[in-house]
């Protein structure tokens, strides 16, 4: 060590002393860090090589069916074609987005730019409040209360504008696809709100005096200076709220009406890969438990392709701004 | 922007006697939350010319500049006082859309600041386009001639697509002018325009704002002593008062301020005694 070589004063070498006793005592926090990330990578590998072992006979089985065939026949040896729930998953999502994205941004908006700043942390606060509502209460929600609504409601009103035809054709009985997206879209609004809030608010302050010094009004601000902006940001928010919305399960389960069939129209019953899993687990027979372990395995792939590419374009907007 | 023209005319058939008075502050006060920081400042902006604002830090110039295009309004207890008049109009308290006044009132920034989602055409039409101007034609005549006023044209026409945020800060700066004269505003607000820059960019803008004096009327807020000097025709002097809100020291033609000033303020200041 250097006061070895060079005798310097006192308050160096006390200085190394302490640098080097606080090295040697910093090693075996180093090693339970080391070892938990080494263990959790484990778990990680262990999980999915698991879910893969569960669903290997019924991939065997089935192959490429798995994805592509529409007909499931639950119990017994298939065969399992999960085509319709993937549907309904895609279905079901995007009409959460249709509905939550336009009231997500605009509320965003709202809170950041029109709302007095009193009520600002209350609307913080609601956001806060609807994000950490378990999704069982959203299921019971939908189930006790939207279910009348939309079918002496909603699904009236729709069928009347299309004339019964598609995609509002069918029995108008509550659960459905439709119900599904609706209570999906209110539990993926706080995340759309939250997270469009907080790219939006980094957007530079320069650029909106900008605008409104070249005689823009505040809603040119919005569309032409602001959202433009904060664009890759907001994609992130809504690509976040669609993993959210691919992989519920318990609120979708109690709202879509459970049934495994080719969706015909957004008034069909149906079941998406999460709730159908949460359905149906309960009956193993013959190779039932491996088709859903494979529709787990799709739906992780799904979500977890999702949440990388909203993880790379919220990056991608943290590092532009 | 038709009055700009007459009013060219106006100053051309008098050019040696006393011009014509663009703007008035008439004891203009601005509280931030009922703490003061400028206070009763009043003088005239000349037609045509330009006026620098020179003082210490926090003596309320940005302040007061940006109550010129009421930029206040989007600040939360933000109050301004006393009149300031365009032309006849009280712009706080005359009908006057704020979006109007503002197009009649460009401004640019301390920092240069391109919208980075739009090209070099979009950033220099972007005001014309916020007030309704849709035509191409007009569009493209306004790109090239506010282009050419920003002396930008020459290096930026073969590229005119390509980003407004990948052309150089002093360049950015230059299109953000561009921009702010392509709506012909009757007066130019500037704060601190080239204290991002480096000494070429600002030279560049310096000669560019002596050819700008006759199409705009420029107000300019600057730190630096030579180019307030260099720069403009009349200058005011603000300085904190005992309560740290600022006042208007001494306004009179720059030559005045910085040779014979009557405030020893003043030649404190510009001595570089304080500040
Ligand atoms: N938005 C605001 N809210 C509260 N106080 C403000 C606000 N803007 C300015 N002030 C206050 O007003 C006073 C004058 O500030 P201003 O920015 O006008 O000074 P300045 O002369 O431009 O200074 P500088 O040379 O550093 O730019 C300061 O005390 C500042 O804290
Ligand atoms: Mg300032």
């Amino acid at each position: 060590m250097m006061q070895t070589k060079e005798p310097s004063f006192n308050g160096s070498s006390e200085v190394a002393e302490r640098v080097s006793h606080s090295a040697t005592s910093d090693r075996p926090y180093k090693f339970v860090l080391k070892g938990a990330a080494f263990f959790f990578g484990a778990v990680v590998l262990v999980f999915v090589w698991s879910v893969l072992q569960a669903a290997w006979p019924a991939l065997r089985q089935n192959g490429f069916h798995l994805i592509t065939g529409t007909s499931w026949v639950a119990g017994g040896n298939g065969p399992f074609g999960a085509f319709a729930l993937i549907a309904d998953t895609l279905i079901t999502t995007l009409i959460a987005l249709l509905i939550a994205v336009p009231i997500g941004i605009s509320s965003a908006l709202a809170l950041l730019f029109l709302v007095p700043p009193k009520f600002r942390t209350i609307g913080a606060s609601l956001v806060e409040l609807l994000a950490a509502v378990p999704s069982v209460v959203y299921g019971l929600w939908g189930l006790w209360y939207l279910t009348p609504w939309l079918s002496h409601t909603v699904q009236p009103f729709l069928a009347g504008i299309t004339g019964s035809q598609f995609p509002f054709s069918g029995p108008q009985q509550g659960f459905s696809l439709l119900l599904a997206g609706i209570v999906l879209s209110v539990m993926i609004l706080p995340t759309i709100v939250a997270i469009s809030r907080d790219v939006i608010s980094v957007v530079p302050v320069d650029l909106i005096e900008g605008g409104l010094s070249l005689g823009a009004t505040r809603s040119q601000v919005f569309t032409k200076v602001i959202l433009p902006t904060s664009k890759t940001g907001i994609m992130g928010a809504i690509v976040l709220g669609a993993g959210r919305a691919l992989g519920e399960t318990i609120a979708v389960a109690m709202v879509i009406g459970s049934n495994i069939q080719m969706p015909k129209s957004l008034f069909s019953t149906g079941g998406t890969l999460a709730s159908t899993i949460a359905t149906e687990f309960g009956d193993a027979s013959g190779n039932t438990g491996a088709a859903l372990a494979a529709l787990a395995l799709i739906l992780m792939v799904i979500t977890a392709s999702v949440n990388a590419f909203a993880r790379v374009l919220t990056n991608r907007a943290k590092a532009t701004a | 922007m038709e009055v700009v023209t007459t009013k060219t005319e106006v100053t051309t058939n008098m050019p040696t006697t006393k011009n014509e008075i663009a703007m008035q502050l008439k004891d203009v006060s601005v509280a931030f939350s009922g703490r003061t920081a400028v206070r009763d400042v009043t003088f005239d902006v000349e037609e045509k010319k330009v006026t620098s604002l020179i003082g210490p830090s926090g003596s309320g110039k940005t302040t007061l500049l940006r109550s010129l295009n009421r930029l206040h309004d989007l600040t939360k207890g933000a109050v301004v006082e006393g009149q300031i008049l365009l032309g006849d109009t009280d712009i706080y308290n005359d009908k006057l859309p704020t979006t109007l006044l503002r197009s009649r009132i460009g401004m640019v920034f301390q920092r240069p600041n391109p919208f980075p989602t739009m090209s070099i055409y979009d950033n220099v039409v972007s005001g014309l386009r916020f007030n309704g101007i849709k035509k191409k034609a007009l569009l493209d005549e306004a790109v090239e001639s506010s282009l050419i006023a920003a002396a930008l044209w020459d290096s930026v026409k073969g590229r005119l697509k390509n980003g407004g945020t990948t052309l150089s800060g002093g360049e950015q700066q230059r299109l953000c002018i561009a921009r702010a004269l392509a709506v012909e505003p009757e007066i130019l607000l500037m704060d601190e325009p080239t204290s991002s820059l480096d000494p070429i960019s600002t030279k560049a803008i310096e000669d560019l704002m002596g050819e700008l004096k006759n199409r705009v009327t420029i107000v300019i807020v600057t730190h630096n002593m030579q180019q307030a000097a260099r720069v403009s025709d009349n200058c005011a002097f603000l300085l904190m008062g005992d309560d740290r809100a600022g006042e208007l020291i001494e306004f009179a033609e720059t030559k005045k301020i910085f040779n014979n000033p009557s405030d020893p303020r003043t030649l404190d200041y510009i001595q570089g005694r304080f500040g």
